[in-house]
C-alpha cells in the first residue's frame, strides 16, 4: 500500500487532485485508489490537506494518514516546511511544485527524494488560472503520475478529461508536459 | 463498470438506477452533493423524476408523504439538523405506512457548530419506525440503496440508508456501477396497493379509535418482525444478481477470535485491517459488524455470544446519561441469554475524530484482558 498526503490551498484544486489520481489508479488497472479530502471549513486560500491509498488489494483502512510514503505540495510557499515532511517515512517522496532544482530541495531538508516540478510556469504557460492564482493540479497530477509510477500517463488523460470543467485540452497539456519533465529528469538521473 | 465515486454520488446513481419518480430535497453539509448530483442529473435528462425544490428538510419528507402515497417510489437525503427538523414526519411517513427511502449522511449534532461525523442523528430517530442500515464502504451505499427500495416496497415502511459524513460522503474510490437493465430486473416499477386512486376514494390516516390505533401497531410492530426475513431474501436476491452480498451482522475471523470488537460504519472497514494486524502480532481478534439497526439484529448477535468471550462495542454516538446506542441495544439483545459474554463499550470518534487501527487495536487488547468497571463506557480517542 502507497499513502499520499496533499498539501494545497482552498481553490488550487487540491481535492480534484486526488480524485483524478484514484481515476487514473483505476483507468489504469493497477489496482485500486482511494482519495480522501479532509474537510474543514473550506474556503479559498485556506491550507487543505487530502489524502490517497493506493494498493493492488482492496483498501479497507479509511483512517486519515499520519506516516506517509509519498507528499504532494500544491502550494509552493509550502515547498520545503516542517509541515509537508512531517510523519514522512525517511526517504519518502516529495511531489513539490516548486521552480528549485532536487538538490536545493534536498539541502534545505535532507533525506527525502525530492520531486520538483515547475507547476505554476507550466498551467500559467496553458493558460490555467492567473499568476496570483494558478491552477496547477493538473500538473502536479502529471508529475505524480511520472514520479510515483502508480498510473500511465494515458490514463491520466481520460482522467483529466472526466474531471476538469473548463479548458480540457489545456489541462491535459499541462498534465503532459509535467509528465514529461518529470519523466526525462528521473531518466537522466538514472544514467 | 467500476467508476471512482464519492459516496454522495454512489447515493445519487442508485436513485437515478431505481427510476426514483420524485426526490424532494433541501441541501445540508455533508448531504449536499447527493441533491446536487441529482439536481445537474435532471438538468441534463439522465434523470427522468421530479425534483421538488422545498425550504426545509421538513417540508422535503411532507412532500414526500403526499407523493408517496400515490404510489410513486420517492427519495430524500439529509443529515443532521436536517433530520433533527425533519422528525416529526419520520413519524407520519413510518405509521402511514409509506416506502420512502432516504441517504442519511451521519453528522454530528450542535450546539457547537459541527461538521464532522456521529452517528447520533439518525439514532435518536430509533423510535420512529423506520428501517436503518449503515454502510461501510461506497459500494454499500449504492447497493444499500438499492436494496433500501425493495425492501421498503415489500414492507411498505421506510428505510434509512445511513453512512459516513466525509469518511464515506467525500472519499471517492472505486464502485461498480450496474446496468440498468439489471437493476430494472431487481427493481420492477412498485406496485403500492394503498395508492391514492381518484376511482376509488379512500380516506387516509384519519382519526381511529384507540383500538384500532393499537392494532394497526401492532400490525406495523409484525411487519418489524418479519423484515428480517424479507430483508435476508431480498439481499440474498440482491447477490444472485450483482454478485455482492450483505447481511444485517458481518462477522470477520470470529470463530476462534479471543474477543471482538463490534464495529459499525466505516470504522467497521478498518477494523478489518486492525483484526490483521493483532492476528500477526499472535492475538486472535476478530470483529462483528452490525449493518443493520432497525429491526435490530439481537439473534444473528445472540449467535456469536459465548460466555467467557469479551465483546467490546466501539460507538461513534452518546446517549447522554446513559451510554453508547449499539452498546446498549448489544446488552438488551443479549440479557435473554442465561449464560453471557462481558460487553464493554467505549466512545469514540464523536464528531469526526479518527478512529484508526491504532485505536482499534487498543479497545480490542483493553476489552482481551477485561475492565474491572464493566457498567461505565470509556472515552478513547487517538490523540494525533
Amino acid at each position: 500500500m502507497l499513502e499520499i498526503r496533499f498539501h494545497g490551498r482552498g481553490g488550487q484544486g487540491t481535492v480534484l487532485a486526488a480524485k483524478m489520481l484514484a481515476d487514473a489508479v483505476l483507468r489504469s488497472g493497477r489496482g485500486e485508489c482511494m482519495a480522501i479530502p479532509e474537510f474543514g471549513v473550506e474556503r479559498r486560500g485556506a491550507p487543505v490537506l487530502a489524502y490517497a491509498r493506493i494498493s493492488d488489494k482492496p483498501i479497507r483502512v479509511r483512517s486519515r494518514i499520519y506516516a506517509p510514503d509519498a507528499v504532494v505540495v500544491l502550494d509552493p510557499v509550502f515547498a520545503a516546511s516542517e509541515g509537508v515532511v512531517h510523519g514522512l517515512k525517511p526517504g519518502g517522496t516529495v511531489i513539490v511544485n516548486s521552480e528549485k532544482s532536487a538538490e536545493e530541495l534536498s539541502a534545505l531538508r535532507p533525506g527525502f527524494r525530492w520531486v520538483p516540478v515547475p507547476a505554476k510556469a507550466i498551467a500559467l504557460k496553458h493558460g490555467l488560472g492567473s499568476q496570483t492564482s494558478p491552477m496547477v493540479n493538473t500538473a502536479i497530477c502529471g508529475a505524480m503520475v511520472a514520479g510515483l509510477g502508480v498510473a500511465d500517463i494515458e490514463s491520466l488523460e481520460k482522467a483529466v478529461r472526466e474531471a476538469v470543467p473548463v479548458k480540457v485540452e489545456q489541462n491535459i497539456a499541462a498534465a503532459r508536459e509535467a509528465y514529461e519533465a518529470v519523466k526525462g529528469r528521473l531518466h537522466a538521473a538514472a544514467h | 463498470m467500476k467508476k471512482t465515486l464519492m459516496g454522495n454520488h454512489a447515493a445519487a446513481v442508485a436513485v437515478r438506477l431505481a427510476r426514483t419518480e420524485v426526490v424532494a430535497a433541501y441541501p445540508i453539509t455533508p448531504q449536499t452533493q447527493v441533491v446536487e448530483a441529482l439536481a445537474e442529473m435532471k438538468a441534463s435528462g439522465e434523470f427522468a423524476g421530479r425534483f421538488v425544490k422545498v425550504e426545509s428538510e421538513h417540508s422535503a419528507m411532507a412532500c414526500l408523504v403526499g407523493a408517496a402515497q400515490t404510489g410513486v417510489r420517492c427519495f430524500t437525503a439529509t443529515s443532521s439538523q436536517g433530520l433533527a427538523y425533519m422528525h416529526e414526519m419520520l413519524h407520519w411517513a413510518a405509521g402511514a405506512r409509506l416506502p420512502i427511502v432516504m441517504a442519511e449522511v451521519n453528522r454530528a449534532l450542535g450546539a457547537p457548530w459541527i461538521l464532522w461525523t456521529d452517528q447520533t442523528d439518525s439514532l435518536a430517530q430509533r423510535d420512529t419506525g423506520w428501517l436503518q442500515f449503515y454502510c461501510s464502504s461506497n459500494q454499500e451505499i449504492l447497493d444499500t440503496t438499492l436494496l433500501a427500495f425493495k425492501v421498503a416496497e415489500e414492507l411498505s415502511l421506510p428505510v434509512m440508508v445511513n453512512y459516513d459524513g466525509f469518511t464515506l460522503s467525500h472519499t471517492y474510490e472505486p464502485v461498480d456501477v450496474p446496468a440498468q437493465e439489471l437493476v430494472d430486473r431487481f427493481l420492477p416499477k412498485h406496485d403500492f396497493a394503498l395508492a391514492l386512486d381518484l376511482a376509488d376514494p379512500k380516506a387516509f390516516s384519519a382519526l381511529p379509535k384507540p383500538q384500532e390505533y393499537f392494532r394497526l401497531r401492532r400490525r406495523m410492530a409484525a411487519d418489524m418482525g418479519r423484515a428480517h426475513q424479507v430483508i435476508a431474501s431480498v439481499e440474498d436476491e440482491f447477490a444472485r444478481l450483482f454478485g455482492r452480498s450483505y447481511s444485517a451482522v458481518e462477522a470477520y475471523k470470529a470463530d476462534d477470535a479471543d474477543a471482538l470488537l463490534v464495529t459499525t460504519g466505516a470504522p467497521a472497514s478498518t477494523a478489518l485491517d486492525a483484526v490483521d494486524e493483532l492476528r500477526k502480532e499472535g492475538f486472535k481478534a476478530g470483529n462483528l459488524r452490525i449493518r443493520q439497526f432497525r429491526p435490530f439484529p439481537a439473534e444473528a448477535l445472540r449467535a456469536y455470544a459465548r460466555p467467557g468471550r469479551n465483546l467490546v462495542v466501539v460507538d461513534r454516538n452518546f446517549s447522554m446519561g446513559q451510554e453508547g446506542i449499539f452498546c446498549e441495544e448489544l446488552k438488551s439483545a443479549l440479557y435473554p441469554l442465561k449464560e453471557r459474554p462481558q460487553v464493554f463499550g467505549t466512545v469514540a470518534g464523536l464528531g469526526g475524530g479518527d478512529i484508526t487501527v491504532e485505536l482499534l487495536k487498543e479497545i480490542w487488547l483493553d476489552a482481551k484482558q477485561g475492565r474491572g468497571d464493566a457498567l461505565q463506557p470509556v472515552w478513547m480517542e487517538d490523540a494525533r
